[in-house]
């Protein structure tokens, strides 16, 4: 059978497939979702290995020219087969089911992280690296608030520290995805998702959108630098020395498409933009700006006033204590 | 017209020269071609006096039967666009690495990603889908035609305007630049300001009053039009997944035309229902399409599931294994489709209890399907297997499809999905199903039907040949994507940097060129099976020892299918008659009632695809105007009382005599 043919090939594929980014990551949060698709597929395969060899085996067994088998031309009920044909996949299911419902809540992207690597659980006080990650049209804003840095289309943080990221876009809708740190969350236009996760490794990483948002997207990629705390104060350092100033002019003309931007480093971050730019507010005067609706009538939209949006309307989770 | 610019933008709109593709060659270079092949098929129908012929056997006709073949033409032809969609798609990543940016500017590459999802969907999948249920239906319950005959001929010509104004896009200005499903904030106007994702809106909404009328037509006949004896448990399994899939078509198909109302209002009228500003939310536009596009995808699986049922239980010379079961697992998986639609987009941010609820959900579907599968196992078990092509086509699609779906089940586990979304992983997991599922599935249907249909085989030969293309060549395309998945290549790029890729992406290119050389065997298939004809001649209407009551008649079947209706006392009615040496009556015919052809359906659809086009291009008098013919149609045709005449009881016998001359002297 050139089916089985092909079954070899998607064998080699998955062997070739061992030193993939997805298969060998380097930011915990992405192995143990590497741990929960080798698991799964695993319980998987429990039961498709059988149906796919008892398929060739039967349609080669009972072809109408082997005469030697059996014939049974009125068999088409068996009480037992039925209760085992559809207790089997439910037994996998049930096993499955439980699998992902822990490992969901467990890998969470919103949830604080209980430990940086297997074995190492995240110190009492460590405080995580807070990065503001802004999907512009074709290029990534990254803010560092506590560094006072700003910078485009490259990331770094240092190794074995929780990052908390606080994602948001624009203008269309982008998916934020390093596939060696951590999964995706989509960054979306006038709200905010967030993504806590951890670098065990120092490299530099692939990063992009991993959702299409028109005729840039292609070109929407940066590199992560996984760092050493003494590199990574270096690389700050470096960022305050050679940046200019991310203003709200500054990044208003930032903000316009534009492709395949190269590197940029910004010394210092007007305070607020973030703020402003997830509330649609970097222009206090545009109409869309979301501190300036109010609904009629209603004085207790008080969350949606001052700069605080994020935590009103904004947050996907706003109700969600962990997540901001 | 210079002179009036106000009167040239009333008439036109937004329409200007400037949206013909005169300065890209590529496109200026296919249009060549189409327009010539064109003119020479329109030049051939005139010259050979077809017109007529066509008009009044086939355009016209409300004969079930031949609108399930229009339908299949149909989808083989877009089909053909669809795959040239693809492999243009496979060539540009095989080659754009680096310096090299391809051949296809994004502009160019990003409208070929959207049109190839879309016709392949809604134009290539649905019609064939809906082609089959049409034809093989109503004569598997033994009814004469559908319920609704003039709504079935309506109904198919709204989806042929639908197609067309995708057809249209190629040509006159552009199509969507959004991904198939349109996404806001990227298809709002102020990301998407050109025709493009209006030639998406009004293709979608006028093919899917289509879907939705049909829908409802070939519901209403399952239910009301059975032959007597056949009750619900007594349906052959095609029939029920036809009825499970029209249950969903009716209940999904309103939300699909719902949400592109909103946004079709958003850009045309200023709304906010899903921008970005005034409390919009494009978050409820991807909930609402995915509650639309979850269904969708069951829609099309189910009645496949119902092919693969017959054509194992025909060609294993035994009754299908578990029948109830088989039955329950499509009602199960009927209902269970509703409740998944959330696994599109776990990475949106939803708690982690939501995304396990939908992630478990989508599991639990994995069981009936499952059960389905062990039931053809069993159905081979202790049979006598004939590998004719469909049976080859069956076989295929139970390896092919475990595959996908425990990649679909993988996907369905939110932590893992937050590492293979929208990467080429999902990608070959989706053509895994609706390749090795629906297209497999509709080509041993295609096989297995078309003797009913023309009155000869499909020449063997072909047919194997594009089958072991068609299959190795899927192998080739799609394994390595779920490779590159793991390397966290994501969807939808037009170029790339790390050349380590290239390899993998030279390989599905070449996967692509072995399914081309498929579907030319196909092609080859169906002209020399023409040639071939009387050799290849089903004379006695059941060429494959069937066991459904399709197989009863004779091939191709009379106007009225049945000159009697048949009698059911199980599922496998003919099968059972077989048995009992059941005799056709040979007199005693009665006078048959019958639906009269119309010409209202084709010409509602024409003004409906004008009424589309101008409101892509902003023609308001034209949209009116149209609009207005619309109304104007349907409610002339209302007063059209000639809907119906009497086959004399002389005709039937005639045509019968004809049938029982033609079986004895074949005996």
């Amino acid at each position: 059978m050139k089916a089985f043919r092909g079954l070899l090939l998607a064998a080699a594929t998955l062997l070739s497939g061992c030193q993939t980014v997805l298969m060998s990551p380097s930011g915990d949060l992405a192995l143990q979702q590497r741990n929960l698709i080798i698991t799964s597929t695993l319980l998987m395969l429990l039961i498709i290995v059988p149906v796919i060899v008892l398929t060739l085996v039967f349609a080669w067994h009972f072809r109408a020219s082997n005469k030697k088998a059996a014939y049974d031309p009125e068999w088409d009920h068996s009480t037992v087969l039925e209760l085992l044909i559809w207790s089997a996949p439910l037994l996998i299911i049930i096993a499955l089911g439980a699998v992902t419902w822990v490992s969901t809540h467990k890998l969470d992207p919103y949830r604080p992280l209980d430990r940086l690597s297997a074995g190492h659980p995240v110190p009492a006080d460590a405080k995580p690296l807070t990065v503001n990650v802004v999907a512009l049209d074709w290029k990534w804003l990254f803010i560092y608030p506590e560094q006072g840095i700003a910078t485009v289309n490259e990331l770094a943080a240092p190794v074995d520290r929780p990052i908390r990221f606080q994602i948001t876009a624009t203008s269309v809708m982008n998916s934020f995805f390093i596939p060696a740190l951590a999964g995706q969350i989509y960054a979306m236009p006038g709200m905010q998702t967030t993504l806590q996760a951890v670098i065990n490794q120092p490299g530099d990483f692939q990063g992009f959108s991993a959702n299409y948002s028109g005729q840039g997207f292609s070109g929407m990629h940066f590199v992560f630098h996984g760092m050493h705390e003494d590199a990574f104060k270096q690389w700050v350092a470096q960022a305050k020395a050679s940046g200019g100033d991310l203003s709200r002019e500054a990044y208003v003309k930032l903000a316009l498409p534009s492709e395949n931007d190269p590197v940029r480093y910004y010394a210092t971050v007007e305070p607020g933009l973030y703020q402003a730019i997830l509330t649609h507010c970097v222009q206090p005067d545009s109409p869309s700006c979301m501190t300036q609706m109010k609904a009629p009538g209603d004085d207790n939209a008080g969350a949606m006033h001052s700069g605080n949006a994020a935590a009103g309307m904004a947050d996907m989770r706003a109700a969600r204590p962990s997540s901001d | 017209m210079l002179a009036h610019p106000d009167l040239t933008k009333l008439i036109f709109g937004r329409l200007t020269l400037d949206a013909l593709p005169l300065h890209v060659p590529i496109v200026l270079g296919t249009f060549a071609v189409v327009a010539l092949g064109g003119l020479v098929l329109l030049g051939a129908i005139t010259y050979f006096k077809l017109w007529g012929y066509l008009w009044r056997e086939w355009f016209t006709s409300i004969d079930h039967k031949k609108i399930g073949i229009m339908y299949m033409i149909l989808g083989f032809v877009m089909l053909l666009r669809g795959f040239a969609d693809a492999i243009m798609m496979r060539a540009q990543q095989a080659i754009s690495f680096g310096d090299n940016a391809g051949y296809l500017p994004p502009e160019h590459y990003d409208q070929i990603f959207t049109a190839h999802g879309v016709i392949m969907i809604f134009f290539v999948a649905m019609p064939m889908v809906t082609g089959m249920m049409n034809f093989v239906m109503p004569l598997q319950i033994g009814a004469r035609d559908v319920a609704f005959p003039f709504l079935n001929n309506f109904s198919f010509w709204m989806t042929v305007a639908g197609a067309m104004l995708v057809m249209a896009s190629l040509f006159i200005g552009e199509f969507a630049r959004t991904g198939w499903l349109a996404y806001p904030p990227l298809s709002d106007i102020a990301s998407s300001p050109d025709a493009g994702v209006d030639y998406y809106i009004w293709a979608l909404q006028i093919a899917g009053v289509g879907t939705l009328l049909s829908g409802i037509n070939l519901l209403v006949t399952i239910v009301k039009m059975r032959a007597p004896g056949m009750t619900l448990m007594k349906m052959p399994v095609f029939t029920w997944t036809a009825l499970c899939t029209n249950v969903l078509i009716v209940a999904a198909f309103p939300v699909l035309t719902a949400v592109l109302a909103l946004l079709a209002l958003d850009r045309y009228a200023g709304t906010n229902f899903f921008t970005t500003e005034l409390g919009g939310n494009a978050m409820m536009y991807v909930n609402l399409i995915w509650i639309w596009g979850h269904p969708e995808v069951y829609i099309l699986v189910l009645p496949v599931f119902g092919i693969f049922s017959e054509v194992t239980a025909t060609f294993s010379r035994k009754p299908l294994f578990g029948y109830t079961s088989m039955v329950y697992a499509t009602v199960v998986i009927t209902v269970l489709s509703y409740l998944v639609w959330l696994h599109h987009f776990f990475t949106m941010g939803s708690g982690a209890s939501v995304n396990s609820f939908f992630g478990i959900t989508t599991m639990i579907i994995s069981i009936p399907t499952g059960a389905k599968i062990f039931n053809w196992l069993f159905t081979m078990y202790r049979g006598r297997v004939e590998f004719e092509v469909p049976m080859m086509w069956t076989v295929a699609f139970m390896v092919t499809f475990v595959i996908g779906g425990m990649t679909g089940v993988l996907l369905a586990v939110p932590p893992a999905d937050f590492s293979l979304h929208n990467s080429l992983f999902l990608i070959a997991h989706f053509h895994n199903v609706i390749i090795g599922g629906v297209l497999f599935g509709l080509f041993a249907g295609i096989t297995y039907w078309f003797p009913k249909a023309f009155g000869f085989k499909l020449d063997p030969f072909w047919g194997k040949c594009a089958f072991w293309f068609w299959v190795v060549g899927f192998y080739f395309a799609f394994m390595p994507l779920y490779l590159l998945g793991l390397m966290g290549v994501t969807r939808r790029l037009s170029h790339f940097t790390d050349p380590a890729l290239q390899i993998w992406f030279q390989l599905a290119a070449f996967g692509a060129l072995l399914i081309l050389l498929g579907i030319a065997c196909m092609i080859i298939q169906f002209a020399v099976s023409i040639r071939r004809r009387e050799a290849l001649r089903d004379v006695t209407g059941d060429p494959w020892n069937g066991r459904t009551l399709e197989w009863s008649t004779s091939s191709p079947p009379p106007k009225y299918n049945f000159a009697f209706t048949p009698l059911v006392h199980d599922h496998d009615a003919w099968w059972m008659m077989k048995k009992y040496h059941y005799r056709r009556p040979l007199d005693g015919f009665v006078p048959i009632h019958m639906p009269m052809n119309t010409g209202a359906g084709i010409i509602l659809a024409g003004l409906s695809f004008v009424f589309g086009f101008a409101m892509i291009w902003y023609m308001w008098p034209l949209a009116i105007v149209s609009f207005a013919g619309i109304l104007v149609v349907a409610i002339a045709h209302t007063f059209n009382y000639h809907r119906d005449y009497y086959l004399s009881a002389d005709e039937v016998r005639r045509v019968e005599a004809s049938r029982t001359e033609l079986l004895a002297s074949h005996v």
